[in-house]
């Protein structure tokens, strides 16, 4: 899950890390009450979950206060790929000597977290990896030590010569990882980090995305969940992982892999899928259901196709779910059934009395999907 | 022979009096596995599916001298339930529960190693040497025994393809379920070099989907380690870049952890990429011959 800029300086002034005064605003009106406050010239800060708000116009100065809110008025309301920003932070305005990165996600491949800085800050940390990898400086981090301090020291070491920036950077580096560690976050970035004319050091920008896993342990930071539409609140509170696509076949499938490679079948045939939806193990009829009402309220769906290979989730239980659905949901699709595996044959029996049928191969039951979502044969 | 699992393997079902825990206790029992005891907090003393239950791994594997556990545990309390298997000596620990936070699983891997034993998962269907013994979840029907080793980040898609070696008349040595998650105990090359060794696997499917590297690492190491035939597969070619596919491992995230890139690894190693799941099993016969 990603949070706002504004919401990960909220939690790294909580742990000290020095961050430029500012709030949020929702309005132009409250944008320039903000600003007058801070007494200060101000940036004005687009709050969207996508990268690149500086090039799309999405970041703003304002001197006075009734710039603020002018500027406000132009970067609210405004389109960023694709996303409506409806909130702005308004905060001081910082004097830059030098910029550079810090930051910390965990590394697949080595199995623990990595800290990395950079001199090269400002930029998009991916593109320095890509082209000038000599300037990103990496150091693994123990889970049973937690950051220490000589790492914390060479790290510092790497963006600034003078001893006392370095004690400034190696604190923050410090105060990062605690952040990093006790939010269950998959990454927490400063960048850029800036060193002022006056010789300090402070958090320019900041970025954290949380492990979705570790959400449960922070009620307060699952609070802060939004951009979800109803449809993914609805699958995501009944336990189903759906993403929306843009084809015409509707997917309802039992487990990740296998929904995968069942998009990636409706594609071999020259079909398109219009989501990815995995109604996990041990699924209930209600699963079921709600599956159902989330993909035939995709106006896009021609026809819907599921693929179930029952393991601990059971075939009747999908079949009574596909049953109620049709006497509860007004569904005007066509509905393809493949089904084998944990009790396939009482399943197949729920379906006869039904009217429905099934088969038992996934090449096939996609064939007959697309077959239909072309407008053939029901 | 086969890898990991055998029928000499003694399990403690850990969470047995859960709902999950019985029924899976007892496919497993009933497909021939050795599960000599089951530990839950608080129930020691009683009896569960015919078996002694304990109230912690170290009691239950002070009295029957098992070397595998099963952890079926919700979330909140599984990465404790893995902790406590490493440390009352068990060798191989299976943790099927989905959802577990990663820092947890950073840890927990960091004590594996550091103790030399083995964990298989976090968010996986377990393993299975059909024949002769059954740690996991997956349908126990579909098995046969044979020779083909098969290792998989996915659960139901691995059924898919076994179900489907199996009617292709090809058995399996092995199928072991890593998981789902970015962080893993067991990856494709720990599996790999196990099934390299084992003289029963003549071939190998090895079963990948997208987010990180391993299928790369995978296909670097069969390249120069593996001497038996291997048949690859990758599922989430048409996922969307940045939203994770249901598997919290499964996501393309700055351009990295494509399909497309795993899938070219693969033919560049020498490896045979099924473009379609139901090609598997022809290619596994071809190069078996």
């Amino acid at each position: 899950m990603n949070i706002h800029e504004y919401q990960a300086k909220e939690i790294f002034a909580r742990y000290g890390i020095p961050v430029p005064p500012g709030k949020v605003a929702a309005s132009p009106a409250e944008a320039g009450k903000i600003a007058r406050d801070l007494g200060k010239p101000v940036v004005v800060k687009a709050q969207v979950h996508v990268g690149g708000r500086g090039k799309a116009g999405g970041i703003k100065f304002g001197k006075t206060p009734e710039e603020a809110e002018k500027v406000a008025g132009q970067v609210l309301g405004m389109s960023i790929k694709g996303l409506t920003v409806k909130k702005v932070l308004v905060t001081t305005s910082v004097e830059v000597a030098s910029e550079s990165y810090l930051g910390l996600v965990t590394d697949r491949k080595a199995k623990r977290p990595v800290f990395m800085a950079s001199p090269a800050g400002g930029v998009d940390i991916e593109e320095v990896a890509r082209t000038t990898p000599e300037k990103i400086f990496k150091m693994h981090v123990d889970p049973c030590t937690g950051l220490l301090p000589y790492q914390a020291r060479f790290l510092a070491g790497r963006l600034e010569k003078d001893p006392k920036l370095q004690s400034q950077i190696a604190s923050i580096a410090h105060k990062l990882w605690k952040v990093f560690w006790e939010t269950d976050c998959s990454l927490a970035e400063i960048n850029p980090l800036v060193k002022t004319p006056q010789g300090e050091v402070i958090a320019l920008d900041a970025k954290i995305n949380l492990d979705d896993n570790g959400l449960f342990r922070h009620a307060e930071l699952e609070a802060l969940r939004e951009g979800e539409n109803e449809h993914e609140k609805a699958a995501r509170e009944m336990g189903l992982s759906y993403v929306k696509l843009d084809g015409s076949v509707g997917c309802c499938v039992n487990g990740a892999g296998l929904a995968m490679a069942t998009m990636d079948l409706i594609k071999h045939y020259g079909g398109e899928p219009a989501n990815f939806l995995d109604i996990g193990g041990s699924s209930s009829p209600d699963k079921v259901l709600t599956a159902m009402r989330i993909i035939c309220s995709d106006p896009g769906v021609k026809a819907v196709f599921f693929n179930i290979f029952g393991g601990i989730t059971r075939c009747d239980d999908v079949a009574s779910g596909i049953v109620r659905a049709l006497k509860e949901i007004n569904i005007k699709v066509p509905i393809v059934i493949r089904l084998t595996g944990t009790n396939e044959e009482k399943a197949r029996e729920i379906l006869r009395s039904a009217n429905l049928t099934a088969t038992a191969l996934m090449d096939e039951g996609v064939r007959q999907a697309l077959q239909m979502a072309k407008g053939g044969v029901n | 022979m086969s890898i990991l699992v055998d029928e000499k393997t003694k399990v403690i079902v850990q969470g047995i009096t859960g709902r999950d825990g019985s029924f899976h206790a007892k496919t497993m029992i009933d497909y021939g596995t050795k599960v000599v005891a089951g530990a839950t907090p608080g129930k020691g003393g009683t009896e569960c599916v015919g078996v002694p239950v304990f109230d912690s791994v170290r009691e239950a594997r002070e009295a029957t001298g098992a070397n595998a556990s099963i952890a079926y545990v919700p979330y909140s309390f599984a990465a404790d339930a893995v902790h406590e298997a490493f440390d009352a000596g068990v060798e191989l620990v299976v943790c099927i529960t989905e959802g577990i936070p990663t820092s947890e699983v950073v840890k927990i891997y960091s004590k594996m190693k550091s103790l030399g034993v083995r964990m298989i998962g976090p968010n996986c269907p377990g393993i299975i040497s059909p024949g002769k013994c059954k740690v996991g979840i997956m349908p126990a029907q579909i098995h046969t025994r044979g020779n083909v080793g098969v290792v998989s980040r996915s659960g139901t898609l691995t059924y898919e393809v076994v179900n489907q070696l199996t009617k292709a008349g090809l058995g399996q040595s092995t199928c072991i379920g890593i998981g789902g998650d970015p962080i893993i105990g067991t990856n494709f090359i720990d599996t790999l070099k196990l099934f390299q060794a084992d003289p029963e696997t003549k071939a190998i499917v090895l079963i990948g989907e997208i987010g990180g590297t391993d299928e790369e690492e995978a296909a670097e190491f069969i390249k120069s380690e593996i001497r038996k035939p291997v048949v690859g597969f990758v599922a989430g070619q048409t996922a969307p870049p940045g939203k994770r596919m249901g598997h919290a491992g499964a996501i393309v995230s700055g351009g990295t952890g494509t399909a497309a890139e795993k899938i070219a690894a693969f033919k560049k190693s020498g490896i045979a990429v099924a473009d379609i799941p139901s090609q598997i099993s022809g290619l596994v016969a071809s190069l078996m011959k």
